[in-house]
């Protein structure tokens, strides 16, 4: 498989088209909840991410934005990922998946651990996108802080 | 090329061809490499240029035989260093018709641009005395830029209202993206004090009427400011016949290193102006409580200059002199013309910007329906084909345009007929490997 196909897998390009959690819920009475606004600034792209914390578990994450199908794909795999986990086992995730990205192509994804997420692994040999990866993912820790104060 | 249209490459008495083209190519090593396994097809000479050897050899010739410090010490080497450092300035200030000591050396464009309105701040605050006055502003002034500029020649402007209280107006693009001239001539009024707009779009490559508008300027009294990044490398500019009063460059667009620009100003008016960046080299004396300045342009370069790269800028130009600025000018309208053709006839794309026939050098700004330009990017980046992806620095044109960002394709005096054949034939297979448009 080419550099480029690796980046583009059918996954992401599926994900890209599907937008899972795309538009923002809002969030019901005495459900705690954090919100975040990424912006690249290469591109200009940016998200605006909403993660509901019901107790200890994430009840759902939503986001609006615009941005290539890198960022659009990995917010999807994100919000449907998310749904379901409590606290520790989102933030492992996501600091496996920033692993990853930060692996410069010399990890391959674990299935088992980051999902869909593990296609991401083509990503990370190249450097200019990794931005538009962790995009919606930053946007999720900042919301989970802020839903967690 | 259109057939309809007569272009300068058609009247040029020895127009650029791609024979001569594919010679000057050798000088250009890197135009040699190959990136992805296909041969290196660069489109974005608007961001940064390739350069010949000759002018890093240049830098190499001058750490070997004359590296020293300018303007100070007596020894030889010093004093050579002095003269190729000069010699520089005179050749590059004649290559945009301005007198020597209208040529101030600054890091890059943008710092070009910040020199001019920190100066201006400062005599705002009262610094320069009396002759310094004329650039002091306050409540009730105007400044007004366009909204196709770079962000280098708005925030500077932004900033310098903030501190003064001045406002900051605009002349404002229409849907395609030209300027509102229609306008222009109500939102220059008498209380506008300064007017910064730039020659050529480095989004749309679009060659704004400057007569007209430092017409405006002038009838009201206005001083003009012009921002030749996109113009100086690829047309004959004079700035004595633009009859600008600041014009900013930038050296690593046009053939020359990294680090190095230059602001050129009307000898009177850099005379009276405070120094931006202070400290060595740029004073006559100095006591524990004050400092007295020199004249232009040293008063504007405080502190070790970047001589081997003043150098190499000079060797540049020459260079570029050597080939011929129409010559390149004509080529490069040539190659845009059949890049914004070729691209206009591909299902799927829309090329922003006026449609042909608008004054243009070669560049190309282009959306693809349903393919973010991130992602266009990294496919023509696939078969070789480097261009620009992003808002490109400025984010309001894009705004005006109803995008967020788009693919800029830009050429420059090496590229060849079949360097715009690989963009076309690239972004042809886009949306197909996209999955969209099926």
């Amino acid at each position: 498989m080419s550099d480029l196909d690796q980046l583009y897998q059918q996954i992401i390009l599926d994900h890209a088209k599907a937008r899972h959690g795309a538009g923002l819920l809002e969030a019901p009475e005495g459900i705690a909840h954090g919100e975040s606004l990424q912006h690249n600034p290469v591109c200009g792209d940016h998200i605006q991410l909403r993660l509901q914390l019901d107790g200890d578990v994430v009840k759902n994450v939503s986001w609006e934005g615009d941005g290539c199908s890198i960022s659009m794909a990995s917010a999807s795999v994100l919000s449907e990922m998310a749904e379901g986990l409590d606290r520790e086992e989102f933030m492992s995730i996501l600091n496996e998946f920033r692993e990853l990205m930060r692996s410069r192509g010399t990890r391959a994804g674990d299935e088992e651990v980051l999902g869909d997420g593990a296609a991401f692994a083509g990503v990370s040999k190249f450097p200019a996108r990794v931005k538009c990866a962790m995009l919606s993912w930053v946007a999720a820790e900042a919301a989970l802080l802020q839903a967690s104060a | 090329m259109s057939s309809a249209t007569t272009t300068m490459q058609d009247t040029l008495p020895n127009p650029l061809n791609d024979v001569e083209v594919a010679r000057l190519r050798a000088d250009f090593p890197i135009l040699g490499r190959s990136i992805n396994g296909a041969p290196l097809t660069y489109l974005d000479s608007g961001a940064t240029s390739q350069k010949p050897s000759c002018v890093y050899e240049a830098e190499q010739h001058f750490y070997e035989n004359f590296n020293a410090a300018v303007h100070r010490g007596a020894h030889s080497l010093a004093v050579e260093a002095t003269d190729i450092f000069e010699q520089a300035r005179t050749t590059v200030a004649e290559f945009i018709g301005a007198k020597d000591n209208e040529v101030v050396w600054t890091s890059n464009a943008t710092e070009a641009l910040n020199l001019v309105t920190y100066s201006f701040g400062n005599a705002s605050a009262g610094l320069g005395g009396d002759a310094a006055k004329r650039f002091a502003l306050g409540v009730g002034d105007e400044i007004v830029v366009t909204e196709l500029e770079h962000h280098a020649n708005l925030i500077p402007w932004q900033q310098l209202a903030q501190r003064t209280g001045a406002t900051l107006k605009y002349i404002p693009v229409d849907e395609s993206g030209a300027l509102r001239m229609d306008l222009a001539g109500d939102i220059i009024t008498p209380a506008t004090r300064i007017l910064a707009f730039t020659h050529v779009s480095n989004v749309l490559g679009t060659v704004n009427d400057v007569a007209a508008l430092v017409a405006l300027a002038r009838n009201v009294g206005a001083l003009t400011v012009l921002d030749g990044c996109q113009s100086v490398p690829h047309l004959p500019v004079d700035v004595k016949s633009l009859d600008v009063d600041f014009m900013a460059f930038s050296g690593h667009k046009m053939l020359g290193p990294t680090g190095i620009g230059g602001l050129y100003g009307r000898a009177e008016l850099l005379d009276a102006m405070p120094p931006f960046l202070t400290g060595g080299s740029m004073i006559t004396s100095v006591s524990m409580e004050s400092a007295q300045f020199l004249p232009s342009p040293m008063r504007f370069e405080a502190g070790t200059q970047r001589i081997s790269q003043v150098h190499g800028l000079a060797t540049a130009v020459s260079y570029l002199r050597e080939v011929g600025m129409e010559r390149i000018a004509g080529w490069e309208e040539y190659l845009g013309e059949r890049m914004l053709t070729g691209l206009s006839s591909i299902d799927g794309v829309r090329v922003l910007g006026p449609g042909l026939g608008a004054a243009r050098i070669g560049t190309a700004p282009f959306i693809i329906e349903g393919v973010h330009p991130h992602d266009v990017g990294q496919f023509l980046d696939s078969r070789g084909v480097a261009v620009r992806v992003g808002h490109h620095c400025a984010q309001p044109l894009h705004r005006a345009l109803g995008v967020v960002s788009s693919t800029r394709a830009s050429t420059y005096l090496y590229n060849t007929t079949s360097d715009i054949d690989a963009l076309l034939n690239a972004v042809a297979d886009v949306r197909g490997y996209f999955g969209v448009g099926k």
